[in-house]
């Protein structure tokens, strides 16, 4: 509990300094397009009944396509990098698709996929795909190769080596790649749904941009701010839950 | 019939621009419930050895043999603990042991009771729910032994599994190694750098000599497991005796011999 306590007192230490600075900017342009922080908050509170399902339709987008891409990726990471073969095959094409910035697939992905959910997803779940199969490819790479051969001696199979050592191994690797891969994922998000579609946070703020109501525009930001928050302090309790004997003899 | 057998064995890694041969013609039998200790510089094939009689590798020639069988890939009743241990940072110390019953595909109430009961052999019950890395070196090394003893292994293999410990625990955790044999009488070849560990754990000590590795002598060792072999003439003779042969081979410097 005492870590929570810690952990809430500095994301609070960090939203006033950030709010501090904010209506200091504010004030020092004095434009109606970055307005201060108090009509902003007012605004994301008074609209709170129109914000949330936003909040709801985007999450579940980032969610589900993170969900999908890692299911993907993991299991083929996994195996590419125990397996010289198939990896000496995989390899370069991975490292020809890897630095491909993924958004530029957008306007094939509303062609094929039109403009509702799945596009946005499959996007999103593309970026996050490569990101967690380079990092699960490399994280199996490095088990220790003691550990794979005391558990072969109590006559493990190739399911038991991954289930007990390859997996769990790989774990705190494929969280780290996981949290950071979370701003990327909403980033993205943002992108899409300012481009295409009708509901989400991305579309809220470009739609209340188009309006020229600059305070709606800022709660919007304040939601997705929060809704990347919740995304990766989830992941860390998640990690810290998975990976709990990382923790023990510190 | 022997329990391990090595019949004109060899063994050779090839590498990318040349090949080792890590054992040549290796001769070999361990009887039933014999404890036997390996003792040899680097490189003499030791651990080869033991990857081979655990069915880990194939010999490139010859044969090994396990219960009159060939070994063809990992036993059930073969039990190998490493240098490192072999545990595993993200098991408890229970799942640790139960770990190769569970890969046996033992139900989950009888794995529990046999891992603590393990446990309990060598004084870790109490720290069943902790993690490895929460367990001191010398508590770490009764843990990989519990494994051993839960999977009630008639052959022990072990590849110097002290060698990270401190002199006192050292002294400690070879007690305990003996007493878990003495207790459960399995075949055992315990792989060491240590003159005295060989002496005080192995009723045969085998001397390899290295490249390529093989058997260049047998030291007979009767005493060994009496009550208080340690301080007795007869283990500080076997001792000598083992350092002079280890001399000869080069392995230990001709000025060690006399001196303790």
């Amino acid at each position: 509990m005492r870590g929570w306590g810690r952990k809430l007192l500095g994301y609070l230490g960090a939203v006033v300094v950030l709010l501090l600075a904010w209506a200091a900017l504010s004030a020092a342009i004095g434009s109606p397009a970055l307005p201060g922080p108090v009509i902003a908050i007012a605004t994301f509170i008074e609209q709170w009944a129109e914000i949330w399902p936003q909040i709801a339709i985007s999450g579940a987008r980032v969610v589900a396509a993170m969900v999908i891409g890692t299911a993907l990726a993991v299991p083929l990471g996994l195996w590419l990098g125990r397996s010289p073969r198939a990896d000496a095959m995989a390899a370069p094409m991975i490292f020809l698709l890897y630095p491909i910035p993924k958004v530029v697939f957008l306007p094939v992905l509303l062609v094929l996929l039109g403009l509702g959910n799945t596009p946005k997803i499959a996007l999103i779940a593309l970026i996050v795909f490569f990101q967690i199969l380079v990092t699960a490819r490399d994280a199996a790479k490095a088990v220790p190769e003691g550990s794979i051969v005391s558990v072969r001696s109590l006559g493990a199979s190739r399911i038991d080596v991954y289930r007990h050592v390859v997996v769990p191994a790989s774990l705190p690797d494929i969280f780290t790649a996981l949290r950071i891969g979370t701003g990327t994922a909403i980033a993205v998000l943002f992108l899409a749904e300012s481009i295409a579609g009708t509901n989400g946070l991305g579309y809220y703020i470009v739609d209340a941009w188009g309006r020229i109501d600059y305070p709606a525009m800022f709660a919007g930001i304040i939601a997705m701010a929060l809704l990347g928050v919740v995304l990766y302090e989830a992941l860390d309790a998640l990690e810290t839950w998975a990976t709990r004997w990382r923790v023990a003899g510190r | 019939m022997a329990a391990l057998e090595f019949g004109s064995t060899s063994m050779t890694y090839e590498g990318s621009d040349r090949s080792v041969r890590a054992l040549d013609a290796l001769e070999l039998a361990v009887d039933v419930g014999e404890p036997v200790a390996i003792i040899g510089p680097s490189g003499c094939g030791k651990s080869t050895l033991l990857l081979l009689a655990a069915g880990l590798l194939a010999p490139t020639s010859g044969a090994v043999r396990v219960g009159g069988s060939a070994v063809d890939g990992p036993r059930r009743g073969t039990a190998l603990i490493l240098q490192d241990f072999g545990l595993l940072p993200w098991k408890t110390v229970e799942a640790n042991a139960a770990l190769g019953l569970k890969i046996r595909g033992v139900a989950a109430a009888e794995l529990h009771q046999r891992a603590i009961s393990a446990l309990e052999g060598v004084g870790l019950a109490d720290f069943a729910r902790a993690y490895p890395a929460e367990l001191s070196g010398g508590m770490r090394q009764r843990l990989a032994l519990a494994r051993a003893v839960a999977l009630d292994a008639d052959l022990v293999l072990m590849d110097e599994p002290l060698s990270a410990l401190d002199a006192l625990k050292r002294e400690e955790l070879q007690d305990v190694l003996l007493g878990l044999w003495k207790l459960r009488g399995h075949t055992q070849v315990l792989v060491t750098h240590s003159i005295e560990e060989a002496v005080f754990l192995g009723r045969r000590v085998v001397v390899m000599s290295p490249r390529p590795g093989k058997v260049s002598a047998v030291v007979d060792n009767p005493g060994m497991g009496s009550e208080g072999y340690r301080v007795t003439e007869e283990y500080f003779e076997t001792v000598k005796r083992l350092r002079r042969i280890l001399a000869e081979e080069g392995v230990v410097a001709a000025a060690d011999v006399v001196a303790p």
